[in-house]
């Protein structure tokens, strides 16, 4: 396995108070990784922390063989790692079209309007709202132009904190459907997610994460199939 | 009806022209910094005397020295930032207010100091307006104060749609935490916005001492209707503040105008309360401004 990140011993909180405490975790390319576990575990810090939103206190990071611990987040976007936070997560007064070029800022591509066309080949959906207000778009639509701008500085590594967070159920099948795509298009993501069962069933791999330790690893299929974690995370039914 | 737009229309676009150079500073910088500055009027002053200063020594006409007004203003705003404004990013903005206040007291006693605490007037002598179509009789600079503010208006559009410096201004003042995310240089924005607040701070101040005469209560004296043109916008629009500069110029001239008898409808010495009412008016009805900006 190739690890395009690979995070040791992590230690990060507010205020000198660990919410996450020497979390291991590995990311091989290619591949989609999930961080699921119980609310308040520091899936969301463990996120914050690798893209240098949360301060870390101890531990180490490493993306593409090189260590990228200490570095801020305007230097990790043109490293290629880019990040969809779960709540707003759109520029609402700039319509579409200029929510996608800030995408570029921190990472100029080469070429922009290739970048854009394959951007939009993905969200289809958006060719007709290119001049309108994010802000004014469905909760859906707005997860794809958060998600269309976190992929114009064409990263490696694409973070997504909770992507279907409060959209409806076919939404919640959109999204997992285009991180299939995503993936496709040689994209490696790592994303923590509620909806446990759902997302297991797309992951390559994944991560429980308990009181901010780690508690359990392994190929999406194994924890979905794990007694400890059916009982513990996915409501106890058979996957 | 031809005195109407002589003495009180283009008088009150001139001065509202005043008004929204200033508000667009005072908006950008509550969208970007999120703090309301109450140094702005008296960067305006400081940007008045850099060209008075540049007229002593180069004695051509006053708006083709607009730039040692600007640069002035603009090495003031990035030094007051510099050393009181970014030590208390951190902190809530109403630190930073306090902290405007002060910059707004050393700017007026620096302004006294240098340029002493009398009227001085950037040329002297009698100009006669300009007729035009035999009809309307306009002042050569109120001309040019409504075709500049125009012209800057125009180009404030442009940057802030087009520009990739624009359009990252905009999304610090949308999300800030997104920007962020996104790998945005915040600081180079926020160094920006005092760039283009200061350097239209100064052509307003140059405006209003060219108008009248400059003294170091030029722009304070100017911030409250400043203010309620940026709350009129909408506060974080700056092209709301534009508009909401120019409306209120209009306002108050027009409201001295012998609308419903021989008597000024509101005497001249009380047209600074039409902003006050305006203001007032506009945060009990609609206080997101004209231009949906950001609620107080």
């Amino acid at each position: 396995m190739n690890a395009l990140l690979s995070v040791k011993g992590l230690t990060a909180g507010y205020g000198g108070v660990p919410i996450i405490e020497g979390v291991n975790l590995d990311v091989a390319e290619h591949e989609i990784s999930v961080i699921i576990g119980p609310n308040g575990a520091g899936k969301s810090t463990l996120l914050k922390t690798i893209f240098a939103l949360t301060a870390r206190s101890e531990g180490e990071i490493g993306f593409a063989g090189k260590d990228i611990t200490g570095l801020k987040t305007a230097q990790l976007v043109p490293l290629g790692i880019s990040m969809v936070p779960q709540s707003r997560n759109v520029f609402p007064t700039l319509n579409v079209d200029e929510n996608l070029d800030v995408g570029t800022y921190a990472a100029p591509p080469k070429d922009k309007e290739k970048v854009r066309e394959n951007v939009l080949s993905l969200f289809p959906d958006l060719r007709d709202k290119l001049g309108q207000a994010a802000g004014e778009l469905s909760g859906g639509q707005r997860q794809m132009v958060a998600m269309g701008r976190a992929l114009m500085s064409e990263p490696k590594l694409l973070l997504l904190d909770e992507p279907t967070a409060g959209l409806s159920p076919a939404y919640l099948e959109i999204i997992f459907d285009l991180l299939l795509d995503i993936r496709k298009r040689g994209v490696t993501i790592l994303m923590v997610e509620q909806n446990a069962k759902q997302a297991l069933r797309i992951a390559d791999n994944a991560h429980v994460l308990v009181s901010g330790k780690n508690f359990i690893s392994g190929t999406g299929e194994a924890l979905l199939n794990d007694d400890a974690v059916r009982r513990s995370f996915l409501g106890g039914a058979a996957a | 009806m031809i005195d109407f737009i002589n003495l009180y229309l283009v008088p009150g676009l001139t001065i509202g022209s005043v008004y929204a150079l200033g508000a667009v500073g005072i908006s950008m910088i509550f969208g970007i910094l999120r703090f309301a500055h109450f140094a702005h009027g008296d960067l305006m002053t400081i940007g008045g005397y850099g060209v008075l200063t540049a007229v002593w020594f180069i004695p051509i006409h006053p708006l083709l020295l607009l730039p040692f007004g600007i640069a002035l203003a603009i090495v003031s705003a990035l030094a007051v930032d510099q050393f009181f404004y970014k030590p208390l990013r951190k902190l809530p903005t109403i630190y930073t207010v306090i902290a405007s206040f002060g910059v707004a007291l050393i700017f007026r006693s620096l302004a006294q100091l240098f340029w002493s605490s009398g009227n001085q007037v950037f040329t002297s002598g009698v100009r006669m307006p300009v007729v035009l179509f035999d009809t309307f009789r306009i002042s050569e600079l109120h001309m040019q104060v409504i075709i500049l503010t125009l012209i800057i208006a125009i180009a404030l559009h442009f940057f802030l749609t087009r520009s990739k410096l624009g359009r990252a201004m905009r999304a610090v003042s949308d999300e800030p935490e997104l920007a962020a995310v996104a790998g945005l240089d915040t600081e180079r924005v926020v160094r920006w916005t005092w760039v283009i607040g200061a350097s239209m701070a100064a052509t307003a101040g140059v405006f209003a001492g060219m108008d009248t005469s400059m003294h170091p209560n030029l722009g304070w004296n100017l911030l409250l209707a400043m203010f309620a043109a940026a709350v009129l916008g909408g506060i974080g629009k700056p092209m709301g503040a534009i508009a909401g500069g120019l409306i209120i110029g209009i306002a108050e001239e027009t409201a001295t105008f012998t609308w419903f008898s021989d008597e000024p409808f509101i005497s001249p010495s009380y047209k600074s309360a039409v902003a006050f009412f305006i203001m007032v008016a506009l945060l009990l009805f609609r206080p997101q401004g004209l231009f949906k900006g950001r609620l107080l």
